[in-house]
Protein backbone atom coordinates (compact mmCIF):
# COMPACT_ATOMS: atom_id res chain seq x y z
CA UNK A 1 0.00 0.00 0.00
CA UNK A 2 2.79 2.67 0.97
CA UNK A 3 4.09 1.52 -3.44
CA UNK A 4 0.49 2.39 -4.31
CA UNK A 5 0.59 5.79 -1.76
CA UNK A 6 3.25 6.80 -3.45
CA UNK A 7 2.13 6.63 -6.71
CA UNK A 8 -0.67 8.56 -6.41
CA UNK A 9 -1.13 11.60 -4.73
CA UNK A 10 -3.18 12.53 -1.95
CA UNK A 11 -7.12 13.05 -3.02
CA UNK A 12 -5.79 12.96 -6.68
CA UNK A 13 -9.15 13.37 -8.69
CA UNK A 14 -9.00 10.78 -11.64
CA UNK A 15 -12.30 10.65 -14.31
CA UNK A 16 -13.63 7.84 -12.04
CA UNK A 17 -13.51 9.47 -8.62
CA UNK A 18 -14.84 13.00 -10.34
CA UNK A 19 -18.18 10.76 -11.35
CA UNK A 20 -18.21 9.43 -8.19
CA UNK A 21 -18.10 12.39 -6.52
CA UNK A 22 -20.78 14.06 -8.37
CA UNK A 23 -22.95 10.88 -7.95
CA UNK A 24 -22.11 10.50 -4.65
CA UNK A 25 -23.24 14.23 -4.03
CA UNK A 26 -26.22 13.65 -5.60
CA UNK A 27 -27.46 10.60 -3.93
CA UNK A 28 -26.92 12.09 -0.33
CA UNK A 29 -28.62 15.00 -1.31
CA UNK A 30 -31.44 12.75 -2.51
CA UNK A 31 -31.48 10.77 1.13
CA UNK A 32 -31.22 13.67 3.01
CA UNK A 33 -34.25 15.06 1.13
CA UNK A 34 -35.66 11.39 1.61
CA UNK A 35 -35.44 11.80 5.31
CA UNK A 36 -36.72 15.64 5.62
CA UNK A 37 -39.20 16.21 3.16
CA UNK A 38 -43.09 16.61 4.55
CA UNK A 39 -44.25 14.76 1.93
CA UNK A 40 -45.04 11.18 1.90
CA UNK A 41 -44.71 9.90 -1.19
CA UNK A 42 -42.49 12.40 -2.25
CA UNK A 43 -40.20 10.69 0.24
CA UNK A 44 -40.57 7.28 -1.51
CA UNK A 45 -39.58 9.11 -5.07
CA UNK A 46 -36.37 11.01 -3.52
CA UNK A 47 -35.77 7.42 -2.65
CA UNK A 48 -35.96 6.05 -5.41
CA UNK A 49 -33.34 8.86 -6.84
CA UNK A 50 -30.96 7.74 -4.02
CA UNK A 51 -31.09 3.57 -4.78
CA UNK A 52 -30.67 4.87 -8.35
CA UNK A 53 -27.38 6.67 -7.66
CA UNK A 54 -26.03 3.71 -5.15
CA UNK A 55 -26.54 1.50 -8.73
CA UNK A 56 -24.50 3.88 -10.90
CA UNK A 57 -21.86 3.60 -7.90
CA UNK A 58 -22.22 0.51 -8.04
CA UNK A 59 -21.13 0.49 -11.67
CA UNK A 60 -18.22 2.69 -10.96
CA UNK A 61 -16.77 0.16 -8.79
CA UNK A 62 -17.28 -2.56 -11.68
CA UNK A 63 -19.76 -4.47 -9.75
CA UNK A 64 -22.38 -4.60 -12.18
CA UNK A 65 -24.36 -7.72 -11.55
CA UNK A 66 -24.56 -6.16 -8.02
CA UNK A 67 -25.85 -2.80 -9.79
CA UNK A 68 -28.61 -4.29 -12.19
CA UNK A 69 -29.44 -6.45 -8.89
CA UNK A 70 -30.23 -3.02 -6.86
CA UNK A 71 -32.29 -1.69 -9.83
CA UNK A 72 -34.42 -4.65 -10.26
CA UNK A 73 -35.13 -5.32 -6.40
CA UNK A 74 -34.63 -2.21 -4.94
CA UNK A 75 -36.08 0.14 -7.22
CA UNK A 76 -38.18 -1.90 -8.81
CA UNK A 77 -39.96 -3.52 -5.83
CA UNK A 78 -38.73 -2.25 -2.58
CA UNK A 79 -39.70 1.23 -3.49
CA UNK A 80 -43.41 -0.22 -5.50
CA UNK A 81 -44.04 -2.07 -1.79
CA UNK A 82 -43.42 1.17 0.34
CA UNK A 83 -45.88 3.25 -2.28
CA UNK A 84 -48.41 0.78 -1.92
CA UNK A 85 -48.04 0.54 2.04
CA UNK A 86 -48.36 4.06 1.69
CA UNK A 87 -51.76 4.24 -0.34
CA UNK A 88 -52.73 1.48 2.24
CA UNK A 89 -52.19 3.55 5.50
CA UNK A 90 -54.00 6.63 3.33
CA UNK A 91 -50.87 8.50 3.76
CA UNK A 92 -51.92 12.23 3.04
CA UNK A 93 -51.05 13.36 -0.40
CA UNK A 94 -49.71 16.91 0.61
CA UNK A 95 -47.80 18.01 2.86
CA UNK A 96 -47.87 16.59 6.58
CA UNK A 97 -46.70 18.73 8.93
CA UNK A 98 -46.46 15.92 11.62
CA UNK A 99 -44.18 13.72 9.73
CA UNK A 100 -41.22 14.45 11.93
CA UNK A 101 -41.32 13.93 15.25
CA UNK A 102 -40.96 16.62 18.45
CA UNK A 103 -37.76 15.54 19.25
CA UNK A 104 -35.54 15.75 15.79
CA UNK A 105 -33.34 18.17 17.05
CA UNK A 106 -31.76 15.35 19.28
CA UNK A 107 -31.84 12.73 16.43
CA UNK A 108 -30.02 15.43 14.09
CA UNK A 109 -27.46 15.81 17.09
CA UNK A 110 -27.15 12.43 17.41
CA UNK A 111 -26.91 11.33 13.46
CA UNK A 112 -24.42 14.65 12.94
CA UNK A 113 -22.15 13.38 15.96
CA UNK A 114 -22.51 9.72 14.05
CA UNK A 115 -21.40 10.96 10.91
CA UNK A 116 -18.54 12.85 12.14
CA UNK A 117 -17.45 10.23 13.94
CA UNK A 118 -17.62 7.78 11.21
CA UNK A 119 -16.29 9.46 8.53
CA UNK A 120 -13.27 10.79 10.61
CA UNK A 121 -12.34 7.27 11.66
CA UNK A 122 -12.66 6.00 8.26
CA UNK A 123 -10.88 9.16 6.76
CA UNK A 124 -8.00 8.58 9.19
CA UNK A 125 -7.71 4.61 8.92
CA UNK A 126 -8.05 3.98 4.48
CA UNK A 127 -6.19 8.14 3.66
CA UNK A 128 -3.32 5.80 2.02
CA UNK A 129 -5.75 2.94 0.16
CA UNK A 130 -6.61 3.33 -3.49
CA UNK A 131 -9.09 0.67 -5.14
CA UNK A 132 -7.43 -0.41 -8.56
CA UNK A 133 -10.35 -0.50 -10.66
CA UNK A 134 -8.14 -1.25 -13.96
CA UNK A 135 -8.42 -4.29 -15.64
CA UNK A 136 -11.42 -6.96 -14.99
CA UNK A 137 -14.29 -5.87 -13.87
CA UNK A 138 -14.81 -7.15 -10.02
CA UNK A 139 -18.45 -8.29 -10.33
CA UNK A 140 -19.44 -8.95 -13.85
CA UNK A 141 -22.32 -11.74 -13.90
CA UNK A 142 -19.77 -14.06 -14.96
CA UNK A 143 -17.75 -13.62 -12.21
CA UNK A 144 -20.73 -13.32 -9.04
CA UNK A 145 -22.39 -17.05 -10.85
CA UNK A 146 -18.96 -18.50 -10.68
CA UNK A 147 -18.20 -17.30 -6.58
CA UNK A 148 -22.20 -17.44 -5.67
CA UNK A 149 -22.63 -20.75 -7.30
CA UNK A 150 -18.84 -22.31 -6.39
CA UNK A 151 -18.17 -20.83 -2.72
CA UNK A 152 -21.52 -19.85 -1.39
CA UNK A 153 -23.88 -22.43 -2.62
CA UNK A 154 -25.09 -23.58 0.81
CA UNK A 155 -25.99 -19.74 2.45
CA UNK A 156 -27.95 -18.89 -0.94
CA UNK A 157 -30.27 -21.72 -0.48
CA UNK A 158 -30.21 -20.86 3.08
CA UNK A 159 -31.75 -17.77 1.77
CA UNK A 160 -33.91 -18.88 -0.60
CA UNK A 161 -35.96 -21.07 2.64
CA UNK A 162 -35.81 -17.36 4.69
CA UNK A 163 -36.80 -16.00 1.78
CA UNK A 164 -40.29 -18.46 1.81
CA UNK A 165 -40.13 -18.04 5.48
CA UNK A 166 -40.64 -14.39 4.95
CA UNK A 167 -43.20 -14.53 2.02
CA UNK A 168 -45.53 -17.12 4.26
CA UNK A 169 -45.11 -14.91 6.87
CA UNK A 170 -46.17 -11.99 5.34
CA UNK A 171 -49.29 -13.37 3.81
CA UNK A 172 -50.28 -15.13 7.12
CA UNK A 173 -49.78 -11.70 8.96
CA UNK A 174 -52.06 -10.11 6.00
CA UNK A 175 -54.70 -12.47 6.34
CA UNK A 176 -55.22 -12.58 10.11
CA UNK A 177 -55.43 -8.72 9.69
CA UNK A 178 -58.17 -9.09 7.19
CA UNK A 179 -60.06 -11.77 9.61
CA UNK A 180 -59.49 -8.93 11.98
CA UNK A 181 -61.20 -6.13 10.28
CA UNK A 182 -63.91 -8.08 9.49
CA UNK A 183 -64.78 -8.24 13.07
CA UNK A 184 -65.28 -4.98 14.11
CA UNK A 185 -68.23 -3.65 11.99
CA UNK A 186 -70.17 -6.64 13.16
CA UNK A 187 -70.09 -5.89 16.56
CA UNK A 188 -69.84 -2.07 16.33
CA UNK A 189 -72.96 -2.12 14.51
CA UNK A 190 -74.74 -3.05 17.84
CA UNK A 191 -73.09 -0.75 19.93
CA UNK A 192 -73.16 2.70 18.37
CA UNK A 193 -70.56 5.07 20.59
CA UNK A 194 -71.25 8.04 22.03
CA UNK A 195 -68.76 9.97 19.69
CA UNK A 196 -70.80 8.73 16.47
CA UNK A 197 -72.80 12.06 16.65
CA UNK A 198 -75.91 11.10 14.76
CA UNK A 199 -77.23 11.87 10.92
CA UNK A 200 -73.67 12.58 8.98
CA UNK A 201 -73.33 8.45 9.18
CA UNK A 202 -76.91 7.62 8.32
CA UNK A 203 -76.29 4.25 6.51
CA UNK A 204 -76.22 3.85 2.66
CA UNK A 205 -77.96 1.34 0.49
CA UNK A 206 -74.58 0.50 -0.28
CA UNK A 207 -73.62 -0.55 3.39
CA UNK A 208 -75.81 -3.74 2.94
CA UNK A 209 -72.65 -5.87 3.16
CA UNK A 210 -71.83 -4.89 6.24
CA UNK A 211 -74.49 -6.68 8.15
CA UNK A 212 -73.62 -8.92 10.85
CA UNK A 213 -72.71 -12.37 9.62
CA UNK A 214 -73.77 -15.06 11.76
CA UNK A 215 -70.39 -15.78 12.39
CA UNK A 216 -70.42 -12.72 14.51
CA UNK A 217 -72.72 -13.94 17.19
CA UNK A 218 -69.95 -14.88 19.40
CA UNK A 219 -68.42 -11.12 19.25
CA UNK A 220 -71.79 -10.16 21.21
CA UNK A 221 -70.89 -7.21 23.29
CA UNK A 222 -69.01 -8.44 26.58
CA UNK A 223 -69.12 -6.00 29.85
CA UNK A 224 -65.09 -5.31 29.04
CA UNK A 225 -66.35 -3.30 26.10
CA UNK A 226 -67.31 -0.49 27.99
CA UNK A 227 -64.07 0.76 28.69
CA UNK A 228 -63.41 1.21 25.32
CA UNK A 229 -66.00 4.26 24.88
CA UNK A 230 -64.43 7.31 24.90
CA UNK A 231 -64.17 10.14 27.44
CA UNK A 232 -66.58 12.79 26.15
CA UNK A 233 -63.72 15.46 26.05
CA UNK A 234 -61.48 13.11 24.59
CA UNK A 235 -62.45 12.46 20.68
CA UNK A 236 -62.18 15.26 19.19
CA UNK A 237 -58.77 14.48 17.99
CA UNK A 238 -59.48 11.55 15.97
CA UNK A 239 -62.71 11.35 15.55
CA UNK A 240 -62.50 13.49 12.82
CA UNK A 241 -64.46 11.95 10.01
CA UNK A 242 -62.91 11.09 6.96
CA UNK A 243 -64.27 10.84 3.58
CA UNK A 244 -62.40 8.15 1.50
CA UNK A 245 -61.55 5.79 4.29
CA UNK A 246 -64.31 2.90 3.98
CA UNK A 247 -63.76 2.79 -0.01
CA UNK A 248 -60.01 2.58 0.05
CA UNK A 249 -60.50 0.03 2.78
CA UNK A 250 -63.04 -1.94 0.86
CA UNK A 251 -60.35 -1.51 -2.13
CA UNK A 252 -57.65 -2.76 0.04
CA UNK A 253 -59.76 -5.97 0.63
CA UNK B 1 -10.13 5.49 -6.96
CA UNK B 2 -9.11 6.39 -3.41
CA UNK B 3 -10.85 4.09 -0.90
CA UNK B 4 -12.48 6.79 1.02
CA UNK B 5 -15.09 8.15 -1.40
CA UNK B 6 -17.03 5.03 -1.39
CA UNK B 7 -16.91 4.47 2.45
CA UNK B 8 -17.47 7.98 3.41
CA UNK B 9 -20.22 8.32 1.19
CA UNK B 10 -21.00 5.01 2.68
CA UNK B 11 -21.19 6.73 6.12
CA UNK B 12 -22.60 9.57 5.44
CA UNK B 13 -25.96 7.65 3.81
CA UNK B 14 -25.60 5.45 7.39
CA UNK B 15 -25.59 8.75 9.31
CA UNK B 16 -28.84 9.89 7.14
CA UNK B 17 -31.05 6.92 7.95
CA UNK B 18 -30.17 6.92 11.65
CA UNK B 19 -31.58 10.37 11.70
CA UNK B 20 -34.75 9.54 9.72
CA UNK B 21 -34.90 6.44 11.80
CA UNK B 22 -35.00 9.10 14.77
CA UNK B 23 -36.52 11.22 13.30
CA UNK B 24 -39.75 9.99 11.58
CA UNK B 25 -43.12 9.38 12.77
CA UNK B 26 -45.09 7.50 10.33
CA UNK B 27 -43.66 3.71 10.58
CA UNK B 28 -43.08 3.85 6.63
CA UNK B 29 -40.72 6.45 6.40
CA UNK B 30 -38.74 4.53 9.27
CA UNK B 31 -38.60 1.55 7.48
CA UNK B 32 -37.49 4.06 4.18
CA UNK B 33 -34.67 4.83 6.49
CA UNK B 34 -33.74 1.34 7.13
CA UNK B 35 -33.62 1.14 3.60
CA UNK B 36 -30.65 3.69 3.30
CA UNK B 37 -29.04 2.42 6.10
CA UNK B 38 -28.80 -0.95 4.81
CA UNK B 39 -27.52 0.37 1.28
CA UNK B 40 -24.92 2.16 3.17
CA UNK B 41 -23.71 -1.10 4.10
CA UNK B 42 -24.20 -2.61 1.38
CA UNK B 43 -21.81 -0.16 -0.46
CA UNK B 44 -19.64 -0.32 2.22
CA UNK B 45 -19.16 -4.21 1.43
CA UNK B 46 -19.21 -3.62 -2.29
CA UNK B 47 -16.56 -1.19 -1.95
CA UNK B 48 -14.10 -3.37 0.11
CA UNK B 49 -14.65 -6.13 -1.84
CA UNK B 50 -13.43 -4.68 -5.05
CA UNK B 51 -10.24 -3.21 -2.82
CA UNK B 52 -9.79 -6.78 -1.65
CA UNK B 53 -10.15 -9.02 -4.67
CA UNK B 54 -7.45 -6.84 -6.15
CA UNK B 55 -4.85 -7.04 -3.00
CA UNK B 56 -5.37 -10.24 -0.73
CA UNK B 57 -4.72 -13.22 -2.81
CA UNK B 58 -8.37 -15.48 -2.16
CA UNK B 59 -11.60 -13.52 -1.11
CA UNK B 60 -13.71 -15.73 -2.06
CA UNK B 61 -15.66 -12.20 -3.08
CA UNK B 62 -17.31 -12.40 0.06
CA UNK B 63 -18.20 -8.76 0.14
CA UNK B 64 -20.35 -8.79 -2.94
CA UNK B 65 -21.80 -12.34 -1.78
CA UNK B 66 -22.75 -10.92 1.56
CA UNK B 67 -24.04 -7.99 -0.57
CA UNK B 68 -26.76 -10.16 -2.40
CA UNK B 69 -27.61 -11.71 0.91
CA UNK B 70 -28.23 -8.41 2.57
CA UNK B 71 -30.21 -7.27 -0.56
CA UNK B 72 -32.78 -10.03 -0.35
CA UNK B 73 -32.98 -10.23 3.43
CA UNK B 74 -33.67 -6.80 2.94
CA UNK B 75 -36.55 -7.79 0.52
CA UNK B 76 -37.75 -9.85 2.85
CA UNK B 77 -37.88 -7.33 5.72
CA UNK B 78 -39.40 -4.70 3.70
CA UNK B 79 -42.13 -7.48 3.14
CA UNK B 80 -42.69 -8.56 6.99
CA UNK B 81 -42.41 -4.66 8.18
CA UNK B 82 -45.16 -3.84 6.22
CA UNK B 83 -47.32 -6.47 6.52
CA UNK B 84 -46.84 -5.56 10.27
CA UNK B 85 -47.45 -2.03 9.71
CA UNK B 86 -50.77 -2.68 7.99
CA UNK B 87 -52.01 -5.13 10.68
CA UNK B 88 -51.01 -2.22 13.30
CA UNK B 89 -53.04 0.47 10.84
CA UNK B 90 -55.83 -1.75 10.68
CA UNK B 91 -56.08 -2.57 14.39
CA UNK B 92 -55.52 0.95 15.30
CA UNK B 93 -56.16 3.16 12.77
CA UNK B 94 -52.63 4.71 12.92
CA UNK B 95 -49.42 4.56 11.59
CA UNK B 96 -47.69 7.09 13.78
CA UNK B 97 -45.18 5.31 15.73
CA UNK B 98 -45.08 7.83 18.52
CA UNK B 99 -48.73 6.23 18.95
CA UNK B 100 -48.21 2.86 19.72
CA UNK B 101 -47.49 3.08 23.81
CA UNK B 102 -49.22 0.26 24.97
CA UNK B 103 -46.24 -1.17 25.60
CA UNK B 104 -44.61 1.43 27.96
CA UNK B 105 -43.12 1.72 30.90
CA UNK B 106 -41.26 3.26 34.09
CA UNK B 107 -41.56 6.74 35.43
CA UNK B 108 -43.30 8.28 32.59
CA UNK B 109 -46.35 5.39 33.23
CA UNK B 110 -47.47 7.29 36.35
CA UNK B 111 -48.79 10.70 34.44
CA UNK B 112 -49.04 8.85 30.92
CA UNK B 113 -51.77 6.43 31.38
CA UNK B 114 -54.63 8.57 31.65
CA UNK B 115 -53.49 10.04 28.45
CA UNK B 116 -52.39 6.80 26.78
CA UNK B 117 -55.47 4.83 27.58
CA UNK B 118 -57.39 8.19 26.28
CA UNK B 119 -55.79 8.08 23.37
CA UNK B 120 -56.00 4.44 22.61
CA UNK B 121 -59.76 4.75 23.22
CA UNK B 122 -60.23 7.19 20.81
CA UNK B 123 -58.41 5.73 18.29
CA UNK B 124 -60.54 2.34 18.88
CA UNK B 125 -63.60 5.09 18.91
CA UNK B 126 -62.61 6.39 15.52
CA UNK B 127 -61.94 3.12 13.87
CA UNK B 128 -65.61 2.26 15.37
CA UNK B 129 -66.70 5.73 14.15
CA UNK B 130 -65.51 4.81 10.83
CA UNK B 131 -66.56 1.33 10.48
CA UNK B 132 -69.69 1.77 11.38
CA UNK B 133 -72.61 2.85 8.65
Amino acid sequence: MNLAAQTHGFLSPTGVEIAFLLVGLATFGAALVTVTTKQLVHAALWLVVTLGGLAVEYLLLTAEFIAWVQVLIYVGSVVVLLLFGLMLTKAPIGRSPDADSPNRWAALAVAVVAAAALVWVVADAFRTTWIDLDGTAAGTTRVTGEYLFRNWVLPFEALSVLLLAALVGAIVLSRKAKADAAGPPGRTATTPTPADGGGDRAPTPGDSDRAPTPGDSDRAPTPGDSDRTPAPGGGDRTTTPRGGDRSAEEGAR
Amino acid sequence: MHLVYPAVLSALLFCTGLYGVLARRNAILVLMSVELMLNAVNLNLVAFDVWLSRTAVETLHSGQALTLFTIAIAAAEIGIGLAIVLAVYRNRGTSDIDRLRDAAEGPDDDSDPGRDSDAAATARAAEKAEATP
